[in-house]
């Protein structure tokens, strides 16, 4: 704890914009050498933990210094200018900003060559997991009910169930959320069903989060009878606990987005190498063939999923259409219609 | 002789040096295309990107109202891997987007401007569209700019570039090797000619009479004219030898009829002796001025050579009798052993290559011996040997005995010209035959065999 205190009073030092409050969580991985490699990331430290000890058991003489910061906080904090030498979010749209107003340098390798063309973007910004968005469900909640296996069913059961299911949704709050933003964005773009699913999740009073975790637990507790949404590599480790088959992982057969959690070498960055390491190995498990145990999926080798038929969201200038501000002010204004019109401020 | 560089490789030079022109020519020309082709399709993806903006403008309670359509931004990520920045402004007003994104001039309403500057340290290119909004009652002009780094387009120009050099390359290479074979093929009539001048025998000097191409007549006229000069003048000068031969032999006669008077009427001895050697020298010369004339005759008459049917057995016979004379002068006998054999050839030349080798036998023989000639068939061929019991030939080369004015080693005391084996010999090569010469087995004296083909 000590050592945390300290590092995390030399991480402020060096990355002047974060505000204290703004890092969720933090942590010190000494290596052997004086080397350390700076790590700015949206990937809870408990997930990202297993990937550190690999990479240190090939290279014990680099330290990793590890901070964990909401998609927004990281965005902000690189644009003014934070230092690190890696940059991890899920928020494929913010990281392609970051990258196409110049914020990322270029990294070549013979791993980073091997992958796909739609993983990556001129030779800056590589995709390493393919993460696809799940509707989680507490069976419990649906007893007597089929489970819904698209956006239409739910719709039906949602309004056909309006007591049982009152208070009882939870998905992201796009305001706060940079991924569910995303989702919801590409959702919009894909299937006129995400509407009409806001106003009736709207009219039920559907609770917002800003976090995977959060939802996943208050379905699992029964406080929720389903999340919409949810990242699927946190909803999966989640079931791995063992909820007892309460808690069931859907993937919605009309549609179903999969992002691509992205990592890029920003222009400051000092570690060039240990971060170049670090890449191609996050890289290596992106094209490895078999799940195993790492908390993060791999990269799906067509890019496309073969139960779905749907790929992943385009790593391209498109991502920067739902960033602009008037076109977020505008998105946020009807969500909010959708999804406020009968709801009680608490 | 100078060499100077052979016309083949000149031209092949030559060839090669146009074939590297154009494959730089062709690179630069793919290059530029190349270039233009890929900036061309930039600017219409920008020109769309930015019209489709523009499209999506309206008016709402009074404010310009926009929506950034996701294709606009998908359709640049589409052809490369650019960055992309935009603004859309009124006035001085930015509505959104990148506030310092370089501006282009302003164009005509409606049409789409394009521009290249730089932004981020990077060279990028810019399309822009102006469109009136209507806001209420007030007319607002709204100006949509899409811009995108060059970066596609210079990736897509080193890699067209870079293949247009492979193929240049090639291209050139072929073009030499193609250079080489043209060249070689083009100067080969002039080669054939070539050989088949050098091919030709030393006296050959008809004209050439085969096809060549028309750039080369001049050359071949040239060489028949030369070589009908050098006929002319090699003529003229047998003709001035026979000429000067013919009449140095008739006062030679008088000189010897006289000298032979003079001698029967002398009784001093020593009057005689001087005059017996006058006679030998008188003698001597007409013999060789006789050969000079037989010399001329048979390069005369070699070039237009009679083919008639002879026997040579007849003609031994005839020319040994014209030589009895001198031989019994000497107290030489002359022996024959003739057997029939055909040959086809002139009889004025035959008879002349005997009697030179028969002259030459008696010449070289001591008085009061035997030169027996002898005409048989071996295999294909008559031969004709003429057999003496002199010196001999020699131990010399006897190759070099056949030889203008060449004369053997050991026969210092007599007198002769060297030209006897000569004419004979070039008789016998224009018939297709030949003389060997050879020292008698048994014991002294020389066998010259003429060798010609049996008819």
């Amino acid at each position: 704890m000590r050592y945390a205190c300290l590092a995390l009073g030399l991480i402020l030092s060096l990355v002047a914009p974060l505000a204290a409050q703004e890092i969720e969580d933090y942590r010190m991985f000494p290596g052997t050498g004086p080397q350390v490699l700076r790590i700015v990331s949206t990937t809870d430290l408990d997930v990202f933990e297993p990937y550190i000890r690999a990479f240190q058991s090939e290279r014990p003489e680099i330290g990793v210094d590890y901070s964990v910061m909401s998609s927004s906080v990281l965005h902000r904090a690189i644009q003014q200018g934070a230092q690190a030498d890696l940059v991890i979010s899920s928020a494929m749209d913010l990281q392609f900003q970051l990258v196409n107003d110049g914020f990322a340098r270029s990294y070549r390798s013979e791993m980073a060559d091997a992958l796909p063309d739609w993983a990556r973007w001129r030779d800056q910004i590589y995709a390493f997991t393919t993460e696809p968005a799940v509707v989680v469900v507490n069976t419990a909640r649906f007893a007597g009910l089929d489970l819904p296996t698209t956006r239409q069913d739910l719709i039906a059961s949602l309004r056909g169930n309006p007591d049982r299911f009152s208070d009882s949704i939870g998905t992201y709050d796009l305001r706060e959320s940079g991924l569910g933003y995303l989702f919801a964005t590409q959702e919009d773009r894909s299937t006129d069903a995400f509407w009409r699913l806001n106003e009736v999740m709207g009219r039920l009073g559907t609770q917002l989060y800003c976090c995977s975790s959060q939802m996943i637990d208050d379905v699992a507790s029964g406080r929720l009878a389903l999340a919409y949404n949810v990242l699927g590599s946190y909803a999966a480790e989640e079931l791995a606990r063992g909820s007892g088959g309460q808690v069931q992982v859907l993937r919605m057969e009309d549609f179903a987005n999969v992002m691509l959690r992205t990592a890029f070498i920003p222009v400051n960055a000092q570690e060039l190498t240990a971060a170049g390491a670090m890449l191609d190995m996050l890289i290596r498990l992106a094209l490895r063939d078999e799940a195993g145990e790492w908390p993060l999926p791999p990269l799906s080798q067509t890019g496309e999923d073969p139960t779905l038929g749907f790929g992943p969201i385009r790593l391209g200038p498109g991502l920067l259409t739902y960033l602009d501000p008037l076109n977020r002010r505008a998105f946020l204004a009807e969500w909010e219609n959708a999804m406020e019109q009968n709801r009680v401020p608490r | 002789m100078i060499h100077t560089a052979s016309i083949g490789q000149r031209l092949t030079l030559l060839l090669a040096g146009v074939a590297a022109l154009l494959s730089l020519l062709s690179w630069g020309m793919v290059r530029s295309l190349a270039a233009q082709a890929a900036a061309h399709t930039q600017d219409n993806v920008l020109a769309a990107s930015a019209t489709t903006i523009a499209e999506t403008l309206r008016s709402e309670q009074g404010a310009v109202r926009l929506e950034l359509p996701y294709a606009a931004f998908a359709m640049l990520g589409a052809i490369s891997e650019d960055r992309v920045y935009y603004r859309v402004s009124s006035g001085d007003t930015v509505l959104t987007g990148y506030d310092d994104l370089p501006a282009p001039a302003p164009g005509i309403m409606g049409q789409v401007v394009f521009d290249t500057g730089r932004y981020r340290g990077a060279p990028i290119r810019l399309a822009s569209v102006m469109r009136v909004v209507l806001a209420g009652a007030d007319r607002v002009v709204v100006t949509v700019t899409v811009a995108q780094t060059r970066d596609g387009v210079d990736a897509v120009i080193s890699d067209i570039s870079r293949l247009a050099g492979i193929l240049s390359v090639a291209f050139f290479f072929v073009a030499v090797a193609l250079s080489a074979i043209a060249a070689r093929m083009s100067l080969r009539p002039l080669n054939q000619i070539a050989a088949s001048v050098s091919r030709r025998g030393p006296g050959d000097l008809r004209p050439l009479s085969r096809a060549a191409p028309a750039d080369l007549a001049p050359l071949l006229t040239a060489l028949n004219r030369l070589m009908e000069r050098l006929r002319l003048s090699l003529r003229r000068s047998e003709d001035f030898i026979a000429e000067a031969a013919h009449r140095v032999r008739t006062p030679l006669a008088t000189v010897r009829v006289q000298a032979e008077i003079a001698l029967r009427t002398v009784s001093d001895e020593t009057e005689k002796e001087r005059l017996r050697r006058i006679i030998r020298a008188v003698d001597e010369s007409a013999r060789s001025a006789g050969q000079l004339l037989d010399h001329a005759t048979v390069a005369y008459r070699v070039e237009e050579l009679a083919r008639d049917r002879l026997n040579l057995a007849e003609l031994a016979a005839q020319s040994a009798a014209g030589m009895e004379p001198t031989a019994s002068m000497r107290e030489i006998h002359l022996a024959l052993d003739l057997t029939p054999a055909q040959v086809r050839g002139d009889a004025v030349l035959l008879d002349s290559a005997i009697r030179n080798v028969l002259d030459n036998a008696i010449k070289y023989s001591a008085e009061d011996t035997t030169v027996t000639l002898k005409v048989e068939t071996v295999g294909s061929n008559a031969h004709l040997r003429v057999l003496d019991e002199g010196p001999g030939l020699g131990d010399g080369p006897k190759e070099l005995l056949m030889e203008r004015f060449q004369r053997g080693g050991n026969i210092a005391g007599v007198i002769g010209s060297g030209l006897g084996l000569t004419i004979a010999s070039e008789v016998l090569r224009a018939h297709g035959g030949h003389i060997e010469l050879h020292n008698n087995e048994n014991g002294s004296g020389a066998c010259v065999t003429l060798v010609l083909p049996l008819a």
